[in-house]
C-alpha cells in the first residue's frame, strides 16, 4: 500500500523465507567469510568466461535460497533480479536456467533493494505466493566492462572501490515463519554533478541521504526507530560525505547505528581495497548474509538497508556526462509489526 | 568540458561539489614519484643490463643491441602479465610500469587476454589496441609534427638522425 509519496507498507507482512549468498575467494578472505553460504577458491568458478562465472554466481545463490526456503523452483511464481552487465545478461541468462517467470530490473548497485521492494511488493498485494529477488555483480566483469582488463596495470586513485564477486538471494513468501520485509520507500534519481567513476561513493551519497529523508518523511519515524540503517556500498568517502549531509539537513542520525555495506566486507589493512567495496553484489551478501544471520541471532531487531546505485554507463562517462544515481530503502524486522 | 559542465551546475551542486572535494584523500603524489622513479629506473636499468649482456656475448654493437633489448622486456612484460603480477606492481608503481615499453607490452596483452573469450578476431585481435591504440596515433601524430618542424628550421638535415 502507497505510504506517503515514494514508500510502500507491506501490512500483510512478506516473509523473507530462504536467503542464500555465493562469494568468490577475495571476499572469502574478508572478515564476513564465516556469513556466505559458499565461498569459491576460484574466481573463474571453472567457467571460460567472466560473464560465465558472473552467471554460475547467480544461479548457484538462486538455486540455494530457493532450497533453503523449503521449496523447488517450480513453487516460485517469479523471479526479479538484476545485475551490472550490459542488458543484465547475467540474470537473464540465470532466468533461463532457472525457467521462473523472469522480470529483469536494472538499478546498478541498488539493484538488491529494487529487486527485494519490487517481490515484496508483489507478495504483499496477493500477486504472487513466493517471488526469489536477486542480485550479483562479479569483480573481473564489471572492471572489464566499466574500466581496464584486469591484466592492465594501472594505478587506481584512493576513491577507487572494489566490486564485489558475489551474489545474493532471497526467497519473499506469504506465509512461514521468518523475518519480515515490512516497507520499502523507492528513491528518486539524483544527480550532484560530480563526473569521477572512480569515485563513486561521493557522486551516491546525496542519492541515500535523500531517500533516507523520504522514508522518515513518509512514515514519520526517526532515526532511532531502526537499531541499524546501512547503505549499499558508498564506502569510506562517501560515508564521510553521508554523514555530513545529515548534519546539513538535521537529520538526527546519531539515535542509530549507521554504517555503510562497502565497509563491512572487506579488511583495509590486509586487503587494501582503496576506499571500499561495490557492486550489486556487495549489499546483497552483506544483507542477506551477514545482516540477517545478525537478525537471526536477534542482535538486531530492525534494520533499514539503503542500497545506493551510480546509473552511469562506460559510454556516458566517456562524453564527460556526470553520474546519475538512485538508491532503495527497505526495512526488515523481526518479531511484532510496528 | 570541465569548465563547460561547471557553469551548468546549480548552486547546490556547486557547493556539494566542493563538500566532496574536501572529503576526497589527496593522492600521494610524492610518494607515487618516488615510487615510480625507483620502479621505472629499475626497469630501465635492466634493459641496460640486457643490453650489455648482447653487446658482450651476443655480438652486437651499441646501436644494434636496442632492438632485442625490446623484445626481451617485452616477453618479461607479457609473461609477468599472464602470471597476474604486472596489474599488482602497477598498483605499486603507479607510473614507474606504466611508461616503459614493459607499460605498452603489458597494455595490450592485458587486453588480448581479457578479451579472448569474444574469439580470436573480434576479441583478441579488434580489443587488443583498445589501450595502445592511442598511443600509437598519437604518437605518430606528435612524430608526424616533429618531422616538419625539423624539416622547417633545420633544412640541411644537419644534426638529429
Amino acid at each position: 500500500m502507497l505510504q506517503g509519496h515514494q514508500s510502500w507498507i507491506f501490512e500483510n507482512k512478506p516473509i523473507i523465507k530462504g536467503t542464500a549468498t555465493v562469494v568468490g575467494p577475495f571476499e572469502g578472505q574478508g572478515p564476513l567469510a564465516g556469513d556466505f553460504d559458499i565461498v569459491h577458491g576460484d574466481l573463474m568458478l571453472g567457467q571460460d568466461s567472466w560473464e560465465k562465472a558472473e552467471k554460475t554466481l547467480l544461479e548457484e545463490a538462486s538455486k540455494l535460497a530457493i532450497e533453503n526456503a523449503g521449496m523447488t523452483s517450480g513453487q516460485v511464481n517469479f523471479y526479479v533480479g538484476g545485475d551490472l552487465m550490459n542488458q543484465i545478461i547475467s540474470s537473464s541468462f540465470a532466468a533461463r536456467t532457472l525457467a521462473i517467470p523472469y522480470l529483469g530490473v536494472f538499478g546498478a548497485c541498488s539493484t538488491s533493494m529494487e529487486s527485494l521492494a519490487i517481490a515484496a511488493n508483489f507478495v504483499n498485494s496477493r500477486s504472487a505466493k513466493n517471488v526469489l529477488a536477486s542480485a550479483c555483480s562479479h569483480n573481473a566483469s564489471v572492471e572489464k566492462q566499466f574500466r581496464y582488463p584486469t591484466e592492465y596495470g594501472s594505478q587506481k586513485p584512493p576513491t577507487a572501490q572494489y566490486t564485489v564477486t558475489g551474489a545474493g538471494a532471497s526467497v519473499i513468501s506469504q506465509d512461514g515463519e521468518g523475518l519480515t520485509v515490512t516497507s520499502a520507500t523507492i528513491g528518486r534519481v539524483i544527480d550532484m554533478g560530480l563526473t569521477d567513476p572512480f569515485n563513486m561513493g561521493a557522486a551516491m551519497a546525496p542519492a541515500a541521504v535523500d531517500t533516507i529523508q523520504a522514508h522518515l518523511r513518509d512514515f514519520r519515524i526517526e532515526p532511532g526507530y531502526y537499531d541499524l540503517i546501512v547503505t549499499g556500498d558508498l564506502s569510506k568517502i562517501g560515508y564521510e560525505l553521508a554523514w555530513d549531509l545529515f548534519e546539513k539537513h538535521k537529520i538526527p542520525m546519531k539515535q542509530t547505528e549507521y554504517y555503510d555495506c562497502g565497509m563491512m566486507i572487506y579488511d583495509y589493512e590486509k586487503q587494501k581495497v582503496q576506499a571500499g567495496a561495490s557492486g550489486c553484489g556487495c549489499s546483497a551478501v552483506v544483507t542477506y548474509g551477514h545482516l540477517l544471520n545478525r537478525m537471526r541471532r536477534g542482535e538486531l531487531k530492525r534494520i533499514l538497508v539503503v542500497a545506493t546505485g551510480a546509473l552511469l554507463s562506460p559510454l556516458s562517462f566517456q562524453q564527460g556526462e556526470s553520474i546519475p544515481c538512485i538508491a532503495h530503502a527497505v526495512s526488515i524486522e523481526s518479531g511484532e509489526k510496528r | 568540458m570541465s569548465n563547460n559542465s561547471k557553469k551548468k551546475l546549480t548552486p547546490v551542486q556547486q557547493e556539494y561539489k566542493h563538500l566532496a572535494k574536501k572529503r576526497e584523500p589527496a593522492r600521494p603524489v610524492i610518494k607515487n614519484c618516488i615510487r615510480a622513479f625507483l620502479v621505472g629506473g629499475m626497469i630501465c636499468l635492466i634493459g641496460q643490463a640486457i643490453t650489455d649482456m648482447f653487446v658482450h656475448w651476443g655480438g652486437f654493437d651499441r646501436e644494434k643491441a636496442g632492438n632485442p633489448t625490446v623484445a626481451v622486456l617485452i616477453i618479461l612484460s607479457v609473461l609477468l602479465t599472464s602470471l597476474g603480477v604486472y596489474d599488482k606492481m602497477g598498483q605499486w608503481a603507479g607510473a614507474g610500469t606504466a611508461v616503459p615499453v614493459t607499460g605498452f607490452a603489458n597494455s595490450m596483452a592485458s587486453a588480448a587476454i581479457e578479451h579472448r573469450s569474444e574469439g580470436l578476431v573480434l576479441g583478441v585481435g579488434g580489443k587488443m589496441f583498445t589501450l595502445a591504440g592511442p598511443v600509437i596515433v598519437y604518437g605518430t601524430v606528435a612524430a608526424f609534427i616533429v618531422g616538419i618542424l625539423h624539416l622547417l628550421f633545420n633544412p640541411s638535415g644537419v644534426g638529429g638522425h
